[in-house]
């Protein structure tokens, strides 16, 4: 209460955005992490201090800059300057002013620098197969670029699918040996934010929690920040009760496609990816801008073993229940049941019988009690 | 020279005639179901997709069959061989209430010609605890047949077969252990994924498949008690009482730890207030507890175990107890929602007693036929 309120004018300044705009995307971010609205506060405060800011060096390997071209297109309030401000970009090689040996020497520089500071982020496959030679930048393989700035990385982040588990350079037949920078990077921790491309807000969020609280945000175990990756798609699908009550598209354009019946039977694989696409949708464009959202099933980008890796119609593996065929149809209860008398008395005297059956051996079993065991011969 | 010996003496026997006159009838009705369909002979429906052919001839039938299961735990596992005499007919008895429990499934079938697909491995849904309940029965019928077949080779006198059978017979005794613990806890959890649609008086939730296994031991043991007697009595042998009694022990421990488990469940779940209800729920609640305590009381006490008369009316009041529990949870209390209501048709009741018919005189002519019952000695 007594403190000071905190002077935001600077912020306005620096990022061209109002102070309640401001705050609203901070509350907003929070609330997308599960934190209360004092977590907004101090990312807030964290990002309005350009003391903080993190070094960032950012690595490019095998993909389209799909992950990038997503954060720069953002909808949110100047996320790219938000982003671009709230750290310290020192290597980018799609953003860089720079080219060629000049930008190389200031990465060195920069990760020399602040060795055991930096924030590394990696965006597209590496490829390994004859030593890594089918992706060089500046000479020097993508492979030995990650390594070495891994080395001395505060945190690793894997941004796309690409960098998380291998993308679609990693599909079959995978001719460059691409892989993941978790796979490349064994046993150092890389958190990755899966997607084709990953929702920025993603990645925003994680960035604000590291640099606000100086650790991660907890993860799951494939290093999947739990606050977007905790649920299936399926899980909070707002085509869901559709689902649970057997309403399916089953062709493209037919009754129940056009109603926006669940796209379970058209090879939807929200049952079997996790990500938080129908909660946050995408780019914050709103109007249900996501796959499911316009219509056409989950193809699971961000799930390894799933996206670009089994048919795109292909039925999902439910983790849950798998639906009927037919489901009970409501108008026809009030014609069930019906109790006959002829059923009845059918059922009381089989009950009957063998009750009464047992009374009469129960009987007989006394007698024989009661004379001895001398009648076994009988 | 076998300890096992058959009964011999008349087929036609009045009992006989009784229940073949029933499963003649039932004839009728099963020839119905399968020309006019399910709706046609049953008061299935979509509320209700379970009735008395999976309820009593699945769910129940199968827990009177547990005879061979719970003695072929006491002797093969805690090694309480003096009560092998007792497991021939167990397991004939197992094996004709599995096939029974088999069979009434088919009636259930809504295309029971398709039943085949179950077993092609790719159709496997591993989150069905149907497919777990249904290979399992499936596999624990031809074990079951297996385990028996010592007693026809004995008939035949196919000395070569059943020597290498006895050989093997040892495996096939752990896989008719390991089956029935399986799919009997599995029929608990069926409750499980019912749901809120069953009774919180009966949905313990995770911990269905205990209660599920307890019950089914409890069953399995009494009919066991109830087969006996009624040999004693309809064939005029030697009582086996001395041997039951011990089974008595056996049960009194099950059925304490069955009513122990349901009450401190009914508290911990926090559905005490069911019992205060005062509806047909809880009413059938306390019946079912009553019928449970009953044996408790009359097996507590060492002179009524070893009264026939006394330990047959324990049994048979947990055979009561245990149906009712199962009835209870599967059939009775289920709420489906609202408008649905069941109650089994002439049909319906007609095939399953045309079954069970069909059981007990097979039961009747293969101990006569086949050396199943023990040799009575001679004191």
């Amino acid at each position: 209460m007594a403190e000071k309120e905190f002077d935001f004018s600077e912020v306005e300044k620096r990022l061209g955005v109002s102070r309640r705009t401001f705050l609203k995307f901070c509350t907003g971010v929070a609330a997308s992490l599960g934190l209360p609205t004092s977590a907004a506060m101090a990312m807030a405060k964290a990002v309005a201090d350009p003391k903080r800011r993190p070094p960032v060096i950012w690595l490019h390997g095998q993909e389209c800059t799909g992950p990038t071209e997503a954060l720069l297109r953002s909808e949110q309030p100047s996320l790219a300057h938000l982003i671009l401000d709230l750290i310290s970009l020192d290597y980018h090689q799609t953003l860089d002013a720079g080219a060629g040996h000049q930008v190389e020497a200031v990465k060195k520089k920069s990760m020399r620098e602040n060795a055991g500071k930096y924030l590394l982020v990696i965006e597209g496959a590496i490829p390994v197969k004859d030593k890594g030679i089918y992706c060089k930048i500046a000479g020097e393989t993508m492979l030995d670029l990650t390594r070495e700035a891994a080395e001395h990385a505060a945190a690793i982040v894997a941004y796309g699918s690409c960098s998380s588990w291998g993308g679609v350079q990693s599909a079959t037949p995978n001719p460059t040996g691409a892989q993941g920078a978790p796979q490349v990077l064994k046993g150092k921790p890389v958190v990755t934010i899966p997607g084709c491309p990953p929702n920025p807000a993603n990645f925003v969020g994680t960035v604000l929690f590291f640099v606000t609280y100086g650790k991660l945000p907890p993860l799951d175990e494939k290093m999947r920040p739990q606050w977007a990756y905790g649920r299936l798609i399926h899980e909070n699908c707002y085509r869901r009760p559709h689902f649970d009550a057997g309403r399916f598209a089953n062709e493209f354009g037919d009754e129940g496609h056009r109603k926006g019946y669940c796209l379970y039977k058209l090879g939807c694989k929200g049952p079997e990816t996790y990500n938080n696409c129908p909660s946050l949708e995408y780019n914050n464009i709103g109007g249900g801008v996501w796959p499911v959202g316009v219509g056409h099933p989950c193809f699971g980008c961000s799930e390894g073993g799933v996206g670009f890796t089994k048919p795109l119609f292909s039925l999902a593996d439910l983790k849950t229940l798998t639906p009927p065929n037919t489901f009970p149809k409501i108008q026809d209860r009030q014609k069930t049941g019906g109790l006959s008398a002829g059923a009845a008395a059918l059922a009381g005297a089989a009950v009957g019988v063998a009750v009464g059956a047992s009374a009469v051996t129960v009987k007989k079993l006394g007698d024989k009690n009661s004379s001895g065991s001398g009648d076994q011969q009988d | 020279m076998s300890a096992y010996k058959p009964l011999g003496g008349r087929i036609l026997t009045a009992p006989f005639i009784f229940f073949a006159v029933i499963f003649l009838i039932s004839l009728y009705f099963m020839a119905q179901r399968f020309i006019f369909g399910m709706g046609a002979a049953s008061n299935l429906n979509g509320g209700f997709a379970w009735g008395i052919w999976v309820v009593y001839d699945v769910v129940i039938g199968t827990a009177f069959a547990c005879g061979g299961y719970a003695l072929a735990f006491t002797v093969y596992v805690f090694n309480k061989g003096q009560y092998h005499p007792l497991v021939r007919p167990a397991i004939l008895a197992s094996l004709l209430g599995y096939a029974m429990g088999g069979f009434g499934a088919f009636f259930d079938m809504g295309r029971w010609w398709q039943f085949y697909e179950i077993f092609l491995p790719w159709n496997w849904n591993f989150n069905s605890v149907m497919l777990e309940v249904g290979l399992c029965v499936s596999a624990y019928i031809l074990v079951l047949a297996l385990e028996f077949a010592p007693v026809y080779l004995e008939k035949i006198g196919a000395k070569g077969l059943l020597k290498t059978l006895n050989k093997l017979l040892f495996f096939f005794i752990a896989l008719g252990m390991l089956l029935p613990t399986m799919h009997q806890s599995s029929l608990g959890s069926l409750l499980i994924v019912m749901g809120q649609k069953v009774h919180p008086l009966w949905q313990s939730w995770q911990f269905q498949p205990l209660l599920a296994l307890l019950s089914a031991l409890i069953m399995g043991f009494s009919i066991v008690i109830f087969e006996a007697s009624f040999s004693t009595v309809g064939f005029r042998r030697a009582s086996e009482t001395s041997l039951l009694a011990g089974l008595g022990k056996i049960i009194l421990g099950l059925l304490i730890s069955f009513l122990l488990v349901r009450t401190v469940l009914l508290v911990v779940q926090g559905n005490l207030d069911q019992l205060f209800a005062g509806d047909r729920a809880t009413l059938l609640y306390l019946i079912e507890t009553v019928l449970f305590l009953i044996p408790v009381f009359i097996l507590a006490s060492p002179v009524n175990r070893n009264d026939g008369g006394k330990l047959l009316i324990a049994a048979v009041s947990m055979l009561l107890g245990g149906a009712l529990y199962r009835f209870d949870a599967f059939l009775f209390t289920l709420n489906p929602g609202v408008g649905y209501s069941y109650f089994p048709s002439v049909p319906e009741i007609m095939v399953t007693l045309g079954v069970v018919s069909f059981e007990i005189m097979a039961y009747l002519v293969l101990v006569k036929t086949l050396p199943v019952l023990h040799r009575e000695e001679h004191a």
